[in-house]
């Protein structure tokens, strides 16, 4: 899903930079006043889940490969604006160390992979769980839910940059200047690995990793604690 | 920093020495091939997509290897391995940062 340089045209690939600019703008400014110092070294860890976890290619039968983000994750745990902020650093090394992903596509990858990923898995989220607490099984669903939700989200906006290009950018003897195939194909290419295959390892990774998250540091998942009410579930159950 | 979350940096020490197993996919990913086999598979390369793949030359480990060091599988397991640690060490320095910023 990372959008190497030359598939996009500039015509659409500096736009989404320009985008992307005053997002992350609001992104450090909501973690400036919401992150607590003790919260930063979660989301760190997360950020680098997150550049690991895309490392891990599977392969998709007929020759391709697609890979689970973990942007979901960090989206329950800290939010979906410090989410944006770490899978957008992890993004940025990728693209710049490692060459995953392009430099004049960095806006365009942002924009799919660390803003529509967490904000609409952190929604579907939001919504499936309802009033259940966050160390619910009930959550982990739908943290689950919403990770599969989100990473094909993604995929589909992925899917939707690429075919444009197709029907909108022609050499004068009528070859694709940019992505060579037309809309359908691309959308049909992409969302059939990332429904059937990268999404499903998603869901699985992100409701594996916030159990883990559950068992060790069960204050990071739990709902705000009420003022009088009783902190940390399992301390408190073991209290009584 | 580390304390605190022991077991949080120790699953992710987990991960990075598990990383080798995303080598055993060889597949390009959608969207993502080379000018090389987009010259194979379609007879021609894009135009445009010519002009603008090489745009940045800078990458040092480019697709999370250490350049010649791609031979056998072992190589290439040391190079991704080295590539996930030292991409971990800038991720986490950076957002690291925003410990200057935060409140409390």
């Amino acid at each position: 899903m990372h959008i190497p340089d030359g598939y996009l045209s500039p015509q659409t690939a500096i736009p989404f930079i320009g985008l992307m600019v005053p997002i992350w703008g609001v992104a450090v400014n909501k973690v400036k006043k919401t992150l607590k110092k003790r919260e930063v070294p979660v989301l760190a860890i997360g950020a680098a889940f997150s550049f690991t976890i895309m490392m891990f290619n599977l392969p998709v039968p007929g020759g391709s490969s697609a890979h689970a983000v973990g942007a979901v994750l960090l989206a329950v745990l800290l939010g979906p604006w410090a989410a944006s902020i770490g899978v957008s650093i992890a993004l940025i090394i990728q693209a710049l160390v490692f060459g995953d992903g392009g430099i004049l596509a960095i806006g365009a990858n942002c924009f799919n992979i660390g803003v529509v990923m967490p904000f609409v898995g952190y929604w579907v989220y939001r919504w499936i769980k309802g009033q259940a607490d966050g160390l619910s099984s009930r959550a982990i669903v739908a943290a689950a839910i919403g990770a599969y939700v989100g990473l094909n989200a993604a995929a589909l906006c992925t899917a939707v940059e690429f075919g444009a290009q197709y029907h909108l950018f022609q050499a004068v003897d009528g070859t694709p200047l940019y992505f060579m195939y037309p809309m359908k194909m691309a959308v049909a290419a992409m969302m059939i690995e990332h429904l059937v295959l990268a999404g499903p390892v998603e869901a699985i990774i992100t409701a594996l990793g916030l159990g883990f998250v559950a068992k060790t540091h069960p204050t990071l998942m739990s709902d705000k604690v009420p003022v009088n009410g009783n902190p940390g579930h399992s301390e408190g159950v073991m209290a009584k | 920093m580390m304390r605190e979350y022991k077991k949080l940096w120790m699953a992710l020490g987990i991960i990075i020495f598990l990383t080798p197993l995303g080598l055993l996919a060889t597949g390009t990913a959608y969207g993502e091939w080379s000018t090389d086999e987009l010259a194979e598979v379609l007879g021609f390369v894009p135009g445009g997509l010519a002009r603008f793949a090489d745009f940045w030359q800078g990458a040092l480990l480019p697709d999370y290897g250490i350049p010649g060091m791609t031979a056998t599988f072992m190589h290439s397991a040391v190079g991704y391995i080295v590539s996930a640690v030292i991409g971990v060490v800038l991720v986490v320095g950076i957002t690291m940062l925003f410990a200057k910023v935060v409140k409390d």
